[in-house]
């Protein structure tokens, strides 16, 4: 017993994988980000294929509703996969422009995921190699350096993803020229990682400014080791768990913001979906008339899956790797 | 007491000030001004003559010019509201965002904060469990999302507040509640873990053992101390939900402040922009402190360092 109590306390991973709550949220993620990728090739082809005729608003069916109007010629699927495929389509119904909503929502929540983790990478390159410089050269640098951090703090963040936004518009436009999707999601990414970094900054220099005084980067520093050096052979294996938990926290703040710009029309723009952009696209289909519940509830059910899924492994992992917090630790 | 508040009030102006410089050049180093609007394009002439009447055509003018005015509180024109200046633009908003903002903080104490201690207290029931995932939930909900929701179930389905729209007390829970909801979720897991911390701690213990009630314990002893996170998480939070939130704006078609800042920035309206952060600013620095001096009182501990 006191043995086993000893090996779980030593091990991060182990405590994790023993989170209840975090192995059934990473089960539900891999299961939808599965499902995403089996169901790409057929996203790929009608996320975006409008037919106005028969399936404008038609609510979810069971049996398939007609998804491309150029497939009216040749309706038969030839093989049964597809057969699969094209009744799926209708499953979540179809939007105002009779696209299948189905096809809209799982390559949304990929595009969706992949800006939060994106966004979070920015974050946590910036956050701490900012931290990391602060502290490592003290002094007037450190200080000058925390005062930005302090002064960004002090700024409305709404503005300040905006700001970016339009100042990294122009130069990321030109450097994806003809590709106006992907620079889209590339600018958006970096201008909410760009924003998100601050809380990582003063927590990683304060890991740094402790972890400087400890015997072995003295030891290391006594043998001719620079400060790039000992940070990265040193200091960065101690600070993987304060890295990853406050970047696992950036990632759906981030998804979230990402709903919150789409929202307000500067997110993703059309015809690539989000999960924020059919969120807002469904609100707005819903105040003029309820009846379209569909066009919110799946694309929110969505959305609301995946952040619950990546908070409970945040949490998770924050109890994991902060030993003080282990009592706050549920389940 | 008096000369840390001093010291305090002048670290927060050099903070605005900084925030004021920031700001400024970012505002200078974007592309495209107020005064091109979209793919249509003015003559040259014609712009310089509109950056003159701005006092825009030196920067460096502008700056001091910008600042001599804040000083005195008057911001100037806007650009793109026509007849109107910052200060008429602020003093619109600003009280409209600030009721309904303080509304909010006050729902999200009254509620997350016997939430956290309930959840604490009961660690690893139902009630906890339950109330932890009622906080994820708020957490992970747009808002836009939330308010479109109770928008429809309380004013289409029960007809019990009007269909968006300011000016009569029946326009103010809605939007107040629908801003307070990721607050409440902040607060009510701050209050836990908090109180996880005091409830393990000596003094909660010695308490404990000279016989206290464990009501008395809970409410009298631990929650001063374990409040304290909450009492610092919520000077950025006031400050934030006092100058508004644009989508909680755009759902209920309330006039606050939080459609400015968000305009102003799509429409690089230079003035609207410093403005409307200097007032955030100012708001945040005042609410930190107004935060501390409140954390000093609960903790004597505190209070020697302030």
């Amino acid at each position: 017993m006191v043995n086993c109590e000893k090996r779980t306390i030593n091990n991060p991973l182990r405590r994790l994988l023993r989170s209840r709550t975090a192995q059934a949220s990473a089960i539900v993620l891999f299961g939808l980000i599965l499902l995403s990728l089996v169901m790409l090739p057929f996203s790929v082809r009608w996320h975006n294929a409008q037919e106005l005729t028969r399936s404008v608003r038609h609510p979810p069916a069971w049996s398939p509703v007609q998804l491309d109007s150029n497939q009216a010629a040749d309706h038969t699927p030839r093989d049964t996969s597809s057969a699969f495929a094209h009744r799926a389509g209708s499953w979540f119904g179809h939007d105002d422009l009779g696209r299948s909503l189905f096809y809209r929502v799982l390559p949304g929540f990929l595009v969706s995921l992949a800006i939060g983790l994106a966004a979070a990478m920015v974050a946590v390159i910036i956050g701490v190699t900012w931290g990391a410089m602060a502290a490592m050269a003290g002094g007037l640098v450190d200080q000058a350096l925390m005062r930005i951090v302090d002064t960004l703090y002090g700024l409305p963040y709404i503005l300040m993803v905006i700001l970016l936004k339009i100042a990294l518009t122009r130069p990321l436009t030109a450097l994806f020229a003809g590709h106006s999707g992907y620079a889209d999601m590339v600018i958006l990414f970096m201008a909410i990682g760009g924003v998100s970094w601050l809380t990582m900054a003063r927590v990683i220099r304060g890991q740094v400014l402790s972890l400087k005084n400890e015997l072995f980067v003295e030891a290391a520093r006594a043998v001719g080791a620079g400060p790039v050096y000992v940070v990265r052979t040193h200091l960065l294996p101690n600070l993987v768990g304060t890295i990853f938990t406050y970047g696992a926290l950036v990632v759906p703040q981030a998804i979230l913001q990402e709903s919150l710009l789409s929202f307000l029309g500067i997110g993703i723009q059309q015809p690539t979906p989000s999960l924020g952009r059919l969120a807002a696209d469904g609100v707005e289909a819903v105040n003029t008339f309820v009846g379209y519940w569909w066009l919110i509830v799946f694309p929110c059910a969505f959305l609301v899956v995946t952040l619950l899924a990546l908070n409970f492994i945040g949490d998770a992992l924050r109890d994991a790797f902060d030993p003080k917090s282990r009592a706050a630790t549920l389940v | 007491m008096r000369s840390p508040i001093l010291r305090r009030l002048r670290l927060g102006a050099l903070t605005v000030a900084c925030v004021y410089v920031l700001t400024f050049l970012m505002v200078i180093a974007l592309p495209g001004n107020p005064f091109q609007q979209g793919q249509h394009h003015i003559p040259p002439e014609a712009e310089m003559a509109l950056r003159a009447q701005y006092d825009m055509d030196n920067n460096w003018v502008y700056f001091w010019q910008f600042l001599v005015g804040a000083l005195k509180l008057d911001f100037g024109p806007t650009f793109t509201y026509n007849d109107w200046t910052c200060n008429q633009v602020i003093a619109s908003s600003l009280p409209v965002s600030m009721l309904i903002g303080l509304m909010a903080v006050l729902i999200a104490v009254l509620i997350g904060v016997p939430m956290g201690v309930v959840s604490a207290v009961r660690r690893r029931t139902w009630i906890d469990v339950s109330c932890l995932t009622l906080v994820l939930l708020g957490l992970s909900l747009p808002t836009f999302v939330t308010g479109s929701a109770l928008l429809i179930v309380f004013s289409v389905y029960l007809n019990l507040a009007p269909i968006g729209g300011w000016g009569t007390i029946a326009h103010l829970p809605l939007p107040a509640l629908t801003l307070a909801l990721p607050f409440i979720a902040c607060v009510a897991r701050l209050t836990r873990t908090g109180m996880l911390d005091a409830l393990g701690s000596d003094f909660v213990r010695t308490a404990i053992a000279k016989g206290a009630s464990k009501r008395g314990v809970i409410w009298k002893h631990a929650l001063p101390v374990a409040i304290l996170p909450v009492v610092s998480f919520l000077g950025p939070a006031m400050a934030q939900a006092m100058t508004g939130s644009f989508v909680v704006e755009k759902v209920f078609g309330v006039p606050g402040m939080g459609q400015h800042f968000v305009n102003a920035a799509l429409n690089r309206d230079a003035g609207l922009i410093l403005s409307t952060v200097l007032v955030f600013a100012t708001l945040l620095v005042l609410f930190n402190l107004f935060v501390d001096l409140v954390c000093a009182m609960l903790d004597p501990r505190i209070a020697e360092g302030v």
